[in-house]
């Protein structure tokens, strides 16, 4: 049980580790100072959340790894997150889009880790989702005002669309950690989100005078460990220093 | 004296209430005007069965940088006063929102040039419309969001309509 709950807790932790850190890229280029404030300051709840999930991950495992060792001395198929949240920036339609299919993902799925029986995930979930909140506010309104914008950032925000929608199937993907997390109380039943996290994202694509693609039902593992091309790549940029210098300190 | 420091701190023992003295020295380091238990971070202090004090802290938001500065300041402080021995423990549960910034922390806030948070977040209200924030330097309500997000986690970024200042907003969670 207690292996499953590592490999559950890598999986969001993850997933907020490597979207955090793309969304940190952005530093310094994004197209206004307050999107660059905006991305960076989503890039540090997304951390924090890393944080908290990582450090629940390695006292669970119990080998003493804890947030830093499980960030920077994991390699590719030792991560966890959705392939959804590695792709990469790509441009700021792309990056919004990316973050607007997470960010419904994480609302749905705090909500409902808020009840869950293990009382520290709980905590972290109720922490989180208030955060989440606060970014499908600020993705969603971009999701509109480009989408229903002009003629030139409709389409890019459309092409965005279609080509990070087949990444989103694997979130509801359903395997044996899911369905052990799920008996055990610990995370809900993924089949139960879908529906809402689809209604949810629906709405706003129809605001935003988007066509919600069909579903491409590619079967995505990054959750299982299988990732596309681009995780190697952030990771060799994200760990360079601990990997040059184990144990480096400011 | 608001609501939630009688609440948290006033309503303990003697020497409890020495412990949240000593706390409310302490300064938060990104808005230097508010201590950290006007800022409704400090969650409680009391004394375990074992004869430690047990201090709480709850982070504002997952990754804010400030709150290990904080965590090592309040020690620093604990230290300074007597209580070296004592524990501290991150709460993350109920987690922090703007409404438990006290009185004179919203006050001090204002006067300080940033807007505070609009209150009762837990109300459904909040989600619908936006409430009218007030320019901190001229009073006038004809204010305009510039981002959601601004200079630390828990600011957003506004203007003035009237006088053209643009101002700091303590974000609403």
């Amino acid at each position: 049980m207690s292996e499953a709950t590592v490999e559950y807790l890598l999986r969001l932790g993850d997933t907020s580790l490597v979207l955090g850190q793309r969304l940190g890229e952005w530093i310094g280029h994004s197209p206004a100072l307050e999107e660059d404030l905006g991305l960076a300051n989503l890039a540090l709840d997304l951390m924090g959340q890393a944080r908290l999930l990582l450090t629940y991950a390695g006292e669970v495992e119990g080998q003493g790894r804890d947030e830093d060792a499980l960030a920077f001395f994991r390699d590719a198929p030792q991560f966890k997150n959705l392939t959804l949240a590695e792709q990469p920036n790509g441009d700021f339609a792309q990056t919004i889009m990316r973050q607007f299919l997470l960010d419904a993902w994480q609302i749905e799925l705090y909500e409902a880790l808020v009840a869950s029986t293990d009382s520290r995930l709980a905590a972290i979930a109720a922490k989180a989702v208030k955060e989440s909140r606060y970014h499908y506010r600020f993705s969603s309104g971009w999701v509109v005002r480009l989408g229903d914008g002009t003629e030139e950032s409709h389409r890019r925000m459309q092409s965005a669309l279609d080509a990070l929608w087949r990444f989103t199937d694997e979130i509801f993907a359903s395997d044996e950690i899911d369905d052990q997390m799920a008996a055990a109380g610990i995370a809900p039943k993924l089949a139960l989100l879908q529906p809402r996290w689809s209604a949810r994202v629906d709405e706003v694509l129809r605001e935003a005078t988007l066509q919600r693609p069909q579903s491409a039902r590619y079967p995505w593992h990054g959750k299982r460990g299988v990732h596309s091309e681009h995780l190697g790549h952030m990771l060799t940029e994200m760990q360079h220093l601990q990997r040059t210098y184990p144990g480096a300190q400011w | 004296m608001s609501v939630s420091t009688q609440h948290l701190g006033n309503a303990g023992t003697a020497r409890e209430r020495a412990v949240w003295a000593v706390l409310e020295t302490v300064m938060d380091p990104e808005i230097p005007v508010l201590t950290v238990v006007e800022l409704g971070i400090v969650r409680y202090a009391h004394w375990t069965p074992d004869g430690r004090l047990h201090v709480g802290l709850t982070p504002t938001y997952s990754g804010c940088p400030a709150t290990e500065v904080i965590r090592r300041t309040v020690r620093e402080a604990l230290d300074e006063a007597g209580y070296k021995d004592a524990v501290l423990e991150e709460v993350l549960s109920p987690a922090w929102t703007s409404d438990w910034l006290t009185e004179s922390g919203r006050q001090k806030l204002e006067s300080f040039g940033i807007a505070p948070p609009s209150k009762a977040v837990a109300s459904p209200r909040h989600l619908f419309g936006a409430p009218v924030i007030r320019c901190p330097r001229c009073g006038s309500a004809n204010t305009e969001r510039v981002s959601e997000f601004g200079s630390t986690p828990c600011k957003a970024h506004y203007r003035c309509v009237s006088c053209l200042e643009p101002f700091d907003y303590f974000k609403c969670i």
